[in-house]
């Protein structure tokens, strides 16, 4: 196992799958010359030539949409956004063109394009720079949704990302790109896209969350652990397609489920997230699924009110102490 | 050092427990209070509570184990601490060395008093694990208390009601010559027990009457039809014969009383409590409507409703089963026309209901429908005698046959 930052896991993904396929190329504003917003790509402009490694014009609709007609056309391009609050301007491109043309086409086209960068809360940047996109991208099918927690599945679902003949979002966070973790030196490792992983076994209660919301989740599963209760704590890793069996198995072991969404609340991923649960654990559930998420409003600016705004640990191991009928 | 949590005495005439479900795992961190342990005493299951902070060291005890009280049943202490020595202490001395005053008088802990589970329109609160478990093991919902909020029945009431069902018999082979092996619980064993001394030391005789009901069935049907006006729930044969017998006792105190050889003394309580048999899958308890002689119809018939709603759940707490001066047992609702019940002690009497029969009677030399009830009253002929015993019956017969006395 190597120590990597997030930022350098999600390097060494591109550049070993541009090794690999010199159909794959990096295009973004700042990538090249300026080696990356997020230092994500240093490096690369000079490894890989300006041809694979492309600076853009501030014009996300634009190069969003170049993108994906050099993926129509056999190349693999991987588009970076600045942040995804940016790629707003280009939905027109990844909803309409990305996610359906292979659809309506019936397969003669597809689309072997990754959308990449940071995603939800970033500190005191305000209400516009602040949204968490993967409910959004969710609901539309012919989109993969992928959003990680930690370097290790950073690097092993890009991989696995780019070499996917549809089209991935694929959701990174400003708050971890300096997170360090272990890292798999496995050649060639990929991890399955739709397969979420269980990073801690318990009996008392269920605890799901996703990217930074995963780490509230592992912290409240600390707290419960410390009164002597044993959590559960599932990070899906791809939100679309939801690894429903792997949920649905935890709920049925432990009865009770909370799940953790730094999104608005409303059509969440933690909504969908807690009706299917209803809707497949229903005779299994001894509480009614709660959630965590961001208080219903527009991200604010102010430092104590942000802290108010996003889930927090202790908010998640209250709610699980609620499910699970202890005070 | 550790600190040696024991068997604690939960009741009055508790002498062992059996410890029927650990809630704390080893390791755990407890403080002062936390409830750590299931023990099923001779009355009831209730909770052992930790009196010290500190985790959870080792459980000494198994669930299942009956052990006297005093007996080491886990050792509290900080993190990593040596156990040995609590358990050195009490190797080979598991019955009543340590310290039985201080644990007497530790105060007997009650379960929180649950609230009903259904709501207005009798709809039953339960999560949908708990409806489906109770459907599997086929327990009726309408009659457990839920711990949830507002009252919803959860998994640990489900499990907390199986737990406390007997084992379930095996299936029969024919031709084998098999049995299948029942623990005893404390309950049975305290039925044993009392009622042995009571049917080997008391020696019981037997008066019955057949009393005419006409008069408390109309009765009943006039008060019932009108608390269903108002939505309240109605009064039953059962709060009849309470009632009755509770009026009679007052002005019959030698039936109110209590033979005790120890003190040499017949004692004649100047209050009415009145003990009434509620059968459980497992086993009966009695639980106490106090003062009943002071009490309304409508009162003793909330009183005994919520009395058995809580025993049937086991959460009656030994302090409503203990103290009864007279008792009551009905067989009436499985058609037992009439029976003789063993004398609770230390009652001097008890009193089996049989079933309202309806039989032809003659009156006024016409043979017509009429509807009859028998009482078998069984007394204690140390301190009843058949013609006390007899005036006291008479009584209670004369009330329920014009039960408008009742009301004066």
């Amino acid at each position: 196992m190597a120590t990597l930052q997030l930022r350098e896991a999600i390097h060494e993904a591109m550049v070993e799958e541009m090794d690999r396929d010199a159909n794959v190329f990096l295009m973004g504003e700042e990538v090249a010359d300026y080696n990356g917003a997020y230092k994500v790509s240093e490096g690369m402009l000079e490894r890989f030539g300006e041809t694979r490694v492309i600076d853009t014009p501030i014009s996300e609709n634009g190069f969003a949409g170049l993108g994906l007609g050099a993926a129509m056309n056999g190349l693999r391009p991987i588009i970076e956004f600045m942040t995804w609050n940016f790629a707003f301007v280009a939905m027109d491109q990844i909803v309409n063109n990305a996610a359906k043309i292979r659809y309506m086409s019936g397969g003669q086209f597809s689309f072997p394009i990754v959308f990449r960068g940071p995603n939800g809360a970033a500190g005191q940047l305000a209400a516009t720079h602040n949204t968490s996109v993967e409910a959004l991208y969710s609901c539309f099918p012919g989109l993969k949704v992928i959003s990680i927690s930690n370097p290790d599945d950073a690097k092993g679902l890009l991989k696995s990302a780019i070499r996917d003949d549809d089209p991935v979002v694929f959701l990174e966070s400003e708050f971890m790109y300096g997170m360090r973790g272990e890292v798999s030196e496995a050649e060639d490792y990929t991890i399955p896209i739709g397969k979420a992983r269980i990073a801690r076994e318990g009996d008392a209660v269920t605890i799901i969350g996703h990217n930074k919301s995963y780490w509230r989740a592992m912290e409240a599963a600390a707290m419960l652990e410390a009164d002597g209760y044993h959590a559960e704590v599932i990070d899906p890793r791809t939100i679309r397609p939801f690894d429903w069996e792997t949920v649905i198995g935890s709920v049925k072991k432990t009865n009770r489920c909370v799940v953790v969404d730094e999104s608005n609340p409303f059509a969440s991923v933690a909504a969908e997230v807690t009706f299917q649960i209803q809707h497949r654990a229903f005779d299994y559930l001894d509480a009614p699924v709660s959630r965590i998420t961001a208080k219903d409003t527009p991200a604010p600016y102010a430092k104590n009110l942000m802290a108010y705004y996003l889930p927090s640990a202790e908010d998640v191991y209250r709610a699980c102490k609620d499910v699970m009928y202890v005070s | 050092m550790a600190i040696a949590v024991e068997m604690p005495k939960m009741t009055d005439t508790m002498q062992e427990g059996v410890l029927v479900a650990w809630l704390v795992e080893e390791g755990s961190t407890i403080a002062a209070g936390d409830v750590i342990a299931q023990v099923e005493t001779d009355k009831a299951t209730m909770d052992v509570e930790a009196y010290d902070d500190g985790v959870l060291l080792k459980r000494v005890a198994e669930e299942g184990d009956a052990l006297p009280i005093g007996s080491l049943i886990a050792v509290l202490g900080k993190a990593g601490e040596d156990v040995s020595d609590v358990l050195k202490e009490y190797d080979g001395a598991p019955s009543v060395v340590a310290a039985p005053e201080e644990v007497a008088q530790a105060p007997a802990v009650a379960q929180e008093a649950p609230k009903a589970s259904t709501d207005d329109t009798g709809r039953v609160k339960a999560s949908p694990l708990a409806r489906r478990m109770a459907k599997d093991h086929g327990l009726n919902l309408g009659q457990l208390a839920g711990s949830g909020p507002e009252g919803r029945i959860i998994k640990r009431d489900i499990a907390s009601a199986l737990s406390a069902r007997p084992a379930p018999t095996s299936v029969r082979v024919p031709g084998t010559r098999e049995y299948t092996s029942v623990r005893i619980t404390q309950m049975r064993k305290a039925i044993a027990r009392r009622l042995a001394e009571s049917k080997f030391t008391s020696p019981h005789f037997y008066l019955t009457v057949d009393v005419a009901m006409e008069r408390c069935v109309e009765a009943r049907r006039a008060i019932n039809r009108r608390q269903e006006e108002r939505g309240a729930s109605g009064i039953s044969y059962n709060d009849f014969v309470t009632k009755a017998c509770a009026t009679a006792l007052a002005q019959h105190a030698a039936v109110n009383s209590s033979y005790d050889a120890e003190s040499g003394e017949i004692r004649q309580y100047g209050y009415v409590d009145i003990g009434i048999a509620v059968a459980l899958e497992e086993g009966l308890v009695t639980p106490v409507v106090r003062d009943a002689d002071q009490k309304s119809f409508l009162e003793i018939a909330a009183e005994t409703s919520a009395l058995a709603t809580k025993a049937r759940n086991r959460q009656l707490t030994p302090d409503e089963m203990a103290g009864s001066t007279f008792t009551t047992s009905n067989l009436g609702m499985f058609g037992i026309e009439s029976f003789t019940a063993i004398i609770n002690p230390p009652n001097a009497a008890i009193l089996a209901i049989g079933a309202i029969r309806d039989v032809p009677v003659v009156e006024n030399g016409q043979v017509v429908a009429g509807k009859r009830m028998h009482l078998t009253l069984s007394c204690d002929h140390r301190a009843v005698d058949g013609a006390t015993g007899a005036r006291f019956l008479s009584a209670v017969q004369g009330y329920l046959e014009e039960p408008l006395t009742l009301f004066v």
